[in-house]
């Protein structure tokens, strides 16, 4: 080896050789990586789509809701109240006998007891709530006959959507072969429509898939995103401006800037199990309620905003700083007239972001109770509540057909907001951009 | 109420406090401050005082209440175990605020219900006074204060500084209050179940029932089965997502056109700004039964909430994270690195494998770290597509729970607060808070190292 | 680093004169001063022209690069000196905006003809850069790292061998011999240089191209990258880039001055330096501006 006599280094035209012989397969391991890695993205993008399809193809049955045509008789009879009912008497009306009658008058040949059954089940038990909004804004109308369109019950509507198998024995179905005629029957005469689903933005929560609506949650989800923000977004850039303008470099506000990039990372059900100990049980706060929500909420999200604040007021380039400390402002000054202002596109970015993130959040808010049932809207901070995401997680495990598509429904409308949300922020982002 | 009291008297404040500056430097005093700052400081003397004195009268009032209230009740009640002590509390105070209570006809505690409402009423007319009484006298030390002496810019900026530092602590506090409220219930929980039996019991069951009398009625608590069940759903997320995550950010950062990658990139983001009920979700109507169906075709007994699809599906949550992190690591590497293996004739995936990858290795391993802790801490999938049953199994077509799904369901039950079952949520809690702690640490370390590296 | 900051600087002259294009500059430079051409050249650059997008960076470069010697490229900042270098093996693929028309040959065969592979061409023109890049690996494993993927060795002692010898023709082995196993990173910058002209060296190539290889050391170890240059041009066809004329002067037996992308004169190193026939090398090597 110590003599050049000894050279192993291949001489020109056997390296050319050897390299070139290699080639081959080397181009084959080459076209090979590459192809995982379109794979790879292929493959995730297609994820997306299927969960995106998949979702749309069950949800948008939801939007659409099937109506009976009936002529419903009013009378004081069969609704059980006097001459002159009080409000009282009005609401506990037997609005579902009324609506009973005249579903028989439709079919006067059903006698049997369980056919009599069957044909109730028509009308949603949501219809009975719709002629007592009716009769208590006009209390004129016992004694009428009125013609109404009363939301088809659940079995009924999923035949009219094809959901229920005819081929099925009719021992195994839910939907029964009598009950098929009636309903093609009602179809031939034109009784049957489908219109748009106001139901479901306009009413709350409800055991009856085809009286649920989201909105009270979405109004849950509000009023506890308008607490996260209004806690968030002050904190988090007080926070950010500290850290970024004021703060020595010392081992405190090391560990405070450790801290917050661990709090990212903390598991969302964590700050869940704080607000349960710390905000119910120790300070007593309201069970489901909003303002509570929103505490949690606003906790997990302030590293968000803060980590995108501070980068936002670290891309001001320091010649600003530095002209406007030359004027004789104050260091506050500078900062609060000149940095902020500049830095805050960036801020509300994040903001945005994180508020997009709080609004899809759903583990923390079930350790505080904010999964209970409730069929109110919320109208205050303390109201008992629940939000979109928790909505959507009790709705996906009821067992009726119906529930599934107000499930995906309401997904499509989480979906909406959050892309929505993100939309803004990707375009606050592009207007207010700015190159130093 | 209060409040809007100490809002509006704040901006009275505001206002007088300027225009006495101002008319002051009209009159020709040197002032040392802009007639805005002596405005903010007598603001800030009117409210601070007065929003620290309500908020101390409202922690403190429940407390004093409450001692206030036990004190009239008989002692065989004041001997009663904690749990039902505070049952009783409670039923004066539905009593007293006019609710519907059970014992409405109990003379003692009607009597203490009314001894209850009156010393309530007493303390919030207390406190309105008190609050008021404080803020007058923040405004009028704040009016006197209203001189040339006064450096009231400087003051102002400082009470501003305190502010900016105390939202700073914030974060502080987060952290200090989940690691009290989750340890100080471990304990708890740790007194009634031996820590040994926790940590390598293999069974789990905590259905600890009402009677003590029936059956099963102390419930097991080994979580063995539990953390097995949470890493192998983790596992199962990582085999997904680590390959299509990297490779994705390979084919990004490398290969793709700027317009693949303009597209590709956000829409890849969108996967992680999915959120995870809607996973959850979709795992459990679509991937399940897929999953179960296919594997009945094949022979394979397939439990209906297996493993393995809630795996999936939060590996395909996870893909992103991965990718994204990498794709920042790859990208950090320098050009120059690449340049000098293309230089010696390597093809482009040579140089990918055996430079920048090896180059990017400690980013990517604390990017995945980061992952699994995220698998780890995720909870809406599995709450969802998991099972319940804790079963010690290494099969992925089998149905195991997680550290998550238990807490989950611990605690939205209706329990008392300090039974074993509830506590036991926050003990895994713990385990949870501390596992991903550590990861998210060493993770964060080697990323700021590899940073650090090629700034 | 995003691919949009590979591209190359292109800040031309500041003082270009604004009421005048860079093509009618160029026009005004005339034809190339001096013999391009050389008997018997390994490698021929014919009429290129190259091209960032729409930006044209070389203006028809005629340039021979002849066996057993050593060529040095000069010229002001943003004169295409390594733009033109990056062509001869094809580093310039790696930008996608770039383009390149005209010819060059490597042994006779158009190095950017179809037949060609750019691989095998980087082979066996091997490249220096600028700022030394060691792979983030044990010294071993930057020698061996080229071998291993063209499959020259045929057992370990095989590799053994090359990696040693290249290590011994860079002028390194003696310093790093009993720590073939550290870091590449962890050696001076001299050496890392010298480490990347050895890691070059294992992989037999034909040229070497070093794109101002001192350009980040200290005067020490550009003394010993020069001796090492010197010696190496027995066996290798050398082109280097270089801002240093008196780096020039010292190792190259030709230099070649470029303005504006534009090839101005070619000679030998003594008579570029003592006797320049065009205007601008002259202004440029008494240091009227540079």
């Amino acid at each position: 080896m110590n003599n050049e006599s000894q050279d192993t280094s291949a001489t020109v035209s056997d390296t050319t050789e050897k390299v070139r012989k290699s080639l081959g397969k080397r181009y084959a391991r080459e076209k090979r990586f590459k192809l995982f890695g379109v794979i790879a993205i292929v493959a995730s993008l297609s994820f997306l789509a299927v969960l995106i399809i998949s979702i749309t193809i069950r949800g948008l049955p939801a939007f659409k809701q099937t109506f009976l045509n009936l002529d419903v008789t009013l009378d004081a009879d069969t609704l059980g109240v006097d001459e002159n009912p009080d409000e009282d008497a009005l609401r506990k009306a037997n609005y579902n006998g009324s609506i009973k009658n005249s579903l028989l008058a439709l079919f006067p040949d059903v006698k049997k007891r369980k056919d009599k059954k069957a044909l109730y089940k028509f009308v949603s038990t949501g219809g009975q709530y719709d002629l007592q909004a009716m009769v208590m804004a006009d209390p004129s109308l016992i004694g009428q006959t009125i013609n109404v369109w009363l939301p088809v019950g659940d079995d009924a509507s999923g035949y009219l959507r094809g959901h229920i198998d005819t081929s099925v024995p009719e021992k195994k179905r839910r939907f029964k072969d009598n009950q098929i005629t009636w309903i093609e029957e009602l179809k031939a005469d034109n009784k049957v429509q489908t219109k748009f689903n106001h139901t479901f933005f306009s009413r709350g929560d409800s055991r009856e898939p085809e009286m649920a609506g989201i909105k009270g949650s979405l109004f849950g989800s509000i009023l506890t995103l308008m607490v996260t923000l209004a806690l968030s977004f002050p904190i988090a850039v007080a926070t950010a401006i500290y850290l970024e303008e004021f703060a020595p470099k010392n081992r405190w506000t090391d560990i405070i800037e450790v801290n917050i990039n661990n709090l990212a990372a903390v598991p969302s059900i964590v700050f869940g199990l704080l607000g349960l100990a710390i905000f119910i049980n120790f300070f007593n706060l309201p069970r489901s309620a909003p303002i509570v929500g929103g505490l949690v909420l606003s906790l997990m999200t302030l590293p968000t905003i803060i980590i995108s604040a501070r980068a936002a007021l670290k891309s001001v380039p320091p010649s600003i700083r530095d002209a406007a400390l030359g004027l004789g402002a104050s260091n506050l000054q500078v900062v609060f007239h000149h940095v902020l202002p500049l830095a805050m596109p960036g801020i509300l970015t994040g903001t945005i972001i994180g508020m997009a993130q709080a609004l899809g959040e759903t583990a923390p808010l079930l350790m505080i109770g904010m999964v209970a049932f409730i069929v109110d809207v919320p109208t205050s901070l303390t109201d008992p509540a629940t939000v979109l995401p928790v909505q959507i997680f009790q709705w996906a495990d009821l067992p009726e057909k119906g529930f599934v598509e107000k499930t995906s429904a309401a997904i499509m409308v989480l979906l909406g907001f959050l892309i929505a949300m993100n939309a803004i922020a990707v375009l606050l982002r592009r207007k207010f951009e700015q190159k130093w | 109420m209060l409040f809007l009291v100490i809002f509006i008297l704040t901006a009275i404040a505001y206002v007088l406090g300027r225009s006495r500056a101002a008319t002051l430097r009209k009159n020709g005093t040197l002032m040392h401050s802009l007639p805005r700052y002596y405005g903010y400081l007598t603001a800030i003397y009117t409210a601070l005082p007065a929003l620290i004195v309500l908020i101390i009268w409202s922690v403190a009032e429940p407390t004093i209440l409450k001692k206030s209230t036990m004190g009239t009740l008989s002692a065989e009640v004041q001997s009663l175990p904690e749990g039902e002590r505070n049952l009783v509390l409670n039923d004066i105070k539905n009593l007293a605020t006019g609710g519907i209570s059970q014992s409405a006809n109990d003379s003692v505690r009607t009597a203490a219900a009314a001894h209850y409402a009156e010393t309530r009423d007493r303390s919030r007319l207390l406190k309105s006074i008190a609050v008021i009484l404080t803020a007058l006298a923040g405004f009028f030390y704040g009016l006197k204060k209203i001189h040339s002496n006064t450096r009231a810019r400087v003051a102002v900026e400082r009470a501003i500084m305190i502010a900016l530092i105390g939202c700073s602590c914030i974060a502080i506090f987060t952290t200090l209050g989940i690691v009290l409220s989750v340890l100080f219930e471990s304990l708890r929980f740790f007194n009634k179940v031996p820590f040994t039996e926790f940590a390598f019991g293999l069974h789990w069951s905590p259905q600890t029932s009402i009677r003590a009398d029936q059956v099963g009625s102390s419930g097991s608590f080994g979580a063995v089965p539990i953390f097995a069940g949470t890493l192998l759903i983790s596992a199962i997320a990582m085999l997904v997502a680590v390959p299509f995550g990297l490779m994705s950010a390979i084919y990004l950062a490398e290969y793709a056109s700027s317009t693949v990658r303009a597209w590709a990139k956000p829409l890849l983001e969108i996967l992680a700004g999915i959120p995870t009920v809607v996973y959850g979700f979709f795992a459990a109507l679509t991937v399940a039964p897929l999953i179960r169906n296919v594997g009945e075709s094949i022979g394979l007994d397939v439990a209906s909430e297996s493993a393995l699809a809630a795996g999936l599906v939060m590996g395909i949550m996870i893909i992103p994270f991965v990718s994204s992190l990498s794709d920042d690591v790859i990208t950090a590497v320098p050009q120059a690195m690449r340049d000098g293996s293309l230089g010696l004739g390597a093809t482009k995936s040579e140089t990918i494998k055996k430079v920048v990858i090896p180059a990017a290795l400690p980013g990517i391993v604390g990017g995945i770290l980061l992952a699994v802790s995220r698998a780890i801490g995720e909870t809406m999938i599995v709450v969802m597509a998991a099972g319940l049953a804790a079963n010690l199994t290494i099969n992925p077509l089998e149905a195991v729970t997680t550290v998550t799904v238990q807490i989950v369901t611990l605690l939205t039950g209706d329990q008392a607060f300090d039974s074993p079952k509830t506590l036991a949520a926050f003990a895994l809690g713990l385990m949870l808070f501390v596992t991903t702690l550590i990861l998210n640490v060493i993770a964060l370390r080697t990323v700021r190292k590899y940073r650090e590296q090629y700034d | 680093m995003s691919k949009e900051n590979n591209v190359p600087a292109l800040d031309l002259e500041p003082d270009t004169p604004t009421e005048q294009t860079i093509e009618e500059i160029v026009a005004s430079l005339g034809d190339t001063v001096g013999e391009t051409r050389v008997d018997n050249p390994k490698m021929s650059v014919s009429n290129v022209d190259v091209f960032y997008a729409e930006k044209q960076a070389i203006f028809g470069v005629d340039l021979d690069i002849a066996n057993n010697e050593v060529i040095s490229m000069i010229g002001p900042s943003g004169c295409g000196k390594s733009t033109l270098l990056r062509c001869l093996n094809r580093m310039n693929d790696t930008i996608p905006i770039c383009r390149v028309t005209g010819e060059i040959t490597l042994d006779g065969e158009g190095i950017y003809s179809k037949e060609t592979d750019p691989v095998l061409l980087r082979a066996r023109v091997g490249m220096v850069f600028q700022k030394p890049n060691p792979f983030p690996k044990s010294i071993y494993e930057n020698v061996a790292y080229g071998p291993r993927l063209h499959g020259l060795n045929r057992n370990k002692a095989d590799l053994d061998d090359i990696v040693v010898n290249s290590l011994r023709k860079a002028g390194i082995y003696e310093e790093v011999k009993n720590r073939l196993d550290d870091a590449g990173t962890s050696l001076s910058g001299g050496q890392q240089q010298r480490l990347c002209i050895a890691r070059t060296i294992a992989c037999s190539p034909e040229v070497i191209l070093m794109d101002e290889p001192c350009s980040a050391l200290d005067p020490i170890a550009t003394a010993k990258i020069e001796e090492l240059i010197d010696e190496l041009r027995e066996n290798y066809a050398i082109a280097i880039v270089t801002h240093s004329m008196q780096q020039a002067a010292r190792v190259s037996q030709r230099t070649a001055y470029f303005h504006l992308g534009k090839l101005v004169e070619v000679g030998d190193t003594d008579t570029i330096f003592t006797n320049p026939r065009h205007e601008l090398t002259e202004n440029y090597i008494t240091g009227r501006f540079g």
